[in-house]
């Protein structure tokens, strides 16, 4: 057990000490930050081009100046239009604009005059027309006599709330596209790691076969407590820096957040990277739905979610870690080799994620049910289901089959990686990987 | 005692016969010398021995008690394969191998403390491996194999990859580990080593034992019983030998081969009365060089 222990303290110490995970756990949050920093202000880049204009209003519809905007300032001009073109061309104001006499208060066109010899762009010009709408339909509802909270009732959102007959959940979209964008985060956080960690392990087994140094290892302890202390002390690595990852991130966004004045849900809409699982979100927010997600963030069941996903998590990343470092302790320095006995590991874990995405958007089919429950997959698929309350007994069995493959697969690799970190210079096939399961110590 | 003990020990890979009915014992305090060819099953026995695989029938005994995972710890064990973590600085890779075999932390600092200023290399703590060369690698993995003041030390070709200066180091740690009382098995197939260090040797070939025993009594196993006579004066005629089994004859010097009931004294005896001047006679004991070729058959080596 202190030996175990050692182990597991040298592969962590060893991994978190290293500049390059220093720089790369805190980094990669400030580039993730920037880039979003960079994507919302993009998305969100007005024209900055400064314009005074001149406005001559004939229609008289205007009691002030339209109010200022950060890029146009208005100013009401009386003293006729060839003055206001003269002042314009001395470079007083950028443009005019003409305001006509309204002929008809029914009239759903209007046109209105700009006067200038430089253009005005697209979002500039929108900003423009929808300040004279506003002034238009004040003047409408006043000529025309019409009554404001009528023409307020006039508007209606419809909403379809899908309310299960057996069950009490409520069940809205707004709650399957929440329910999604968690499921579909969880899923593809456990198929990162899987695959960041999982290779460390295996690149790390090679490297100790390769530099020699596993035959003085295994003469003082077991090849056994070697792979375990490999394998937890990589994943104590993993587990600082999701923390550390998630606390910065977290951090960034909030302070993003408060720095353009949108919230963090918009921010990770606006991130193409995330556009898979936060599809939910972009929908909420189209639909203009914010707060009802809001709220069904806070209703979701964390109390069962989060625990459950770090046990799925968990005995994932055993189970894979596992394969890897068998896998591992069998090649040589022979990359191709390497590359084709990685394969048949990486392949359920990507036939995982390909599932996982679509059983976030019909979580109780029938692929979605028996992948969550099938071990290769369930790490990936089960958590992605969670949001959307499977049933107890789905859950359950999930967890009997992945604990008992977890347990299996651990001993399996164990058998091998025991027999091929000794193994050298002979070209290994699976058939060979199965002999060894077999051979005596 | 006997520190080590095997008997009848067997191991197969998948159909392949490693180690086959190996037995011999090793007195305490000895160096034994483990011989033979590439593939003889030298390896196979020692990843036994320190109980990195198990026989499949046969016992090893370690002490007088049959081998368990208690005695790891008594041995130290430097591989033929060896290596260290080059990313590890050398003091932290030392601490963890010390401490692995069972040393406390602060035992296994003042341990490595102790050989750090033996061998003149305090400076090394906090360099990475990566940065020693390949001499002082080794010299480090010695450290690490000796830390723990194992009983029973096994080196696995030690010199390898050594130049003269540190192998001559190397070899006077080995003679002073030997002189306090451990038991080394040292494992090479250069033969010259093994007469000028081991006391004992067995030799093994193709997974069987061949050849047991004492150095010396080898040796006198081995012998052909031939003599060589040197001369101080060219000698053109020689008085009568010719009752005698002349091998090789020169004006120098004459190589006898003494058989039956002839004693070298009265042959001596024979030819200073004659007057010839001798300058030597010294009886000529084959080396374990030529014993081994003889043993394992020159078909058998493959370096």
């Amino acid at each position: 057990m202190k030996k175990l222990w050692l182990i597991i303290q040298r592969e962590y110490m060893s991994r978190v000490t290293k500049k390059a995970f220093i720089l790369g756990t805190i980094l990669t949050p400030l580039l993730i930050g920037g880039l979003i920093f960079l994507q919302v202000k993009l998305v969100g880049y007005k024209d900055d081009n400064f314009k005074r204009i001149a406005v001559l209003d004939e229609s008289g519809i205007l009691k002030k100046a339209p109010d200022n905007q950060k890029n146009i300032h208005f100013s009401l001009f009386t003293e006729g239009l060839d003055k206001a073109k003269k002042q314009v061309v001395e470079k007083q104001f950028n443009g005019v604009l003409v305001i006509p006499k309204i002929e008809d208060a029914t009239s759903q066109r209007f046109t209105i005059k700009y006067y200038s010899d430089e253009k005005l762009g697209n979002d500039m010009s929108d900003d423009i027309e929808s300040k004279i709408e506003d002034f238009i339909k004040d003047y409408k509802v006043s000529t025309l006599g019409l009554d404001t909270t009528k023409i307020k009732a006039l508007k209606t959102r419809i909403e379809i709330d899908p309310d299960p007959i057996e069950g009490d959940e409520d069940a809205s979209t707004v709650s399957g596209l929440v329910a999604m964008a968690i499921g579909g985060m969880m899923g593809f956080f456990m198929y990162l790691s899987v695959f960041i960690y999982g290779m460390m392990i295996f690149r790390s087994v090679m490297e100790e076969k390769t530099s020699r140094i596993v035959e003085v290892m295994i003469s003082s302890v077991k090849p056994f407590q070697l792979m375990l202390g490999k394998i937890i002390g990589v994943g104590a690595v993993g587990f600082t820096q999701f923390v550390i990852w998630f606390i910065l991130i977290g951090l960034i966004m909030t302070g993003i957040s408060t720095m353009i004045g949108t919230d963090s849900a918009q921010i990770a809409a606006s991130n193409p990277q995330m556009n898979a699982t936060m599809q939910g979100v972009q929908e909420v927010q189209a639909g203009g739905k914010m707060e009802l997600a809001l709220t069904e963030l806070q209703n979701q069941n964390w109390w069962l979610i989060l625990p459950m996903f770090f046990i799925f998590f968990l005995l994932g990343y055993f189970m894979y870690a596992s394969l890897f470092a068998a896998v591992g302790s069998a090649v040589g320095d022979d990359q191709g080799e390497a590359q084709s006995l990685t394969l048949p590991i990486t392949i359920p874990v990507i036939v995982a994620i390909y599932i996982m995405m679509a059983a976030v958007r019909s979580p109780d089919s029938s692929l979605a049910v028996w992948s969550s429950i099938f071990p290769l997959f369930s790490p990936i698929v089960m958590p992605a289901r969670l949001p959307f309350h499977p049933p107890a007994w789905q859950i359950a069995l999930s967890l009997t089959f992945l604990v008992a493959t977890v347990i299996g697969l651990v001993w399996i690799a164990g058998r091998i990686y025991r027999i091929g970190i000794l193994m050298y210079g002979k070209k290994v096939t699976f058939k060979e990987l199965g002999k060894w399961l077999f051979y005596k110590d | 005692m006997d520190i080590l003990k095997i008997d009848k020990v067997v191991k197969t890979y998948d159909k392949h016969i490693a180690v086959n009915e190996v037995s011999f014992s090793m007195p305490e305090g000895v160096i034994f010398g483990l011989l033979g060819p590439n593939g003889a099953g030298k390896s196979s026995l020692i990843r036994m021995i320190t109980t990195i695989t198990r026989p499949d029938s046969g016992h090893i005994y370690f002490n007088g008690e049959s081998l368990n995972s208690s005695h790891p710890e008594q041995i130290g064990y430097m591989p033929e394969e060896r290596g260290l973590y080059k990313k590890m600085k050398v003091g932290d890779h030392l601490m963890y191998l010390a401490q692995l075999k069972g040393l406390s932390y602060t035992e296994a600092r003042e341990e490595i403390r102790h050989w750090f200023v033996k061998l003149d290399i305090t400076s090394w703590w906090n360099k990475k491996v990566e940065e020693l060369s390949k001499g002082m690698q080794q010299k480090a993995q010695f450290i690490s194999t000796v830390i723990h003041k194992p009983r029973l030390l096994i080196l696995d070709e030690p010199f390898s990859g050594l130049d003269p200066v540190n192998a001559e180091l190397l070899k006077n740690e080995i003679y002073e580990l030997h002189k306090n009382g451990t038991s080394i098995i040292f494992s090479t197939h250069r033969m010259e080593q093994v007469e000028e260090i081991c006391d004992k040797i067995v030799l093994i070939n193709k997974g069987e034992n061949v050849l047991y025993g004492a150095v010396k009594d080898i040796k006198q196993q081995f012998k052909e019983n031939l003599f060589r006579i040197d001369f101080t004066e060219d000698q053109a005629l020689l008085p009568d030998l010719r009752s005698l089994n002349i091998v090789e004859q020169t004006p120098q010097y004459v190589t006898l081969k003494i058989t039956g009931n002839q004693e070298s004294n009265v042959i001596l005896r024979h030819l200073l009365d004659s007057g010839v001047p001798i300058r030597a006679f010294n009886e000529i004991l084959p080396s374990l060089n030529e014993i081994f070729i003889r043993q394992v058959g020159e078909s058998n080596i493959q370096q």
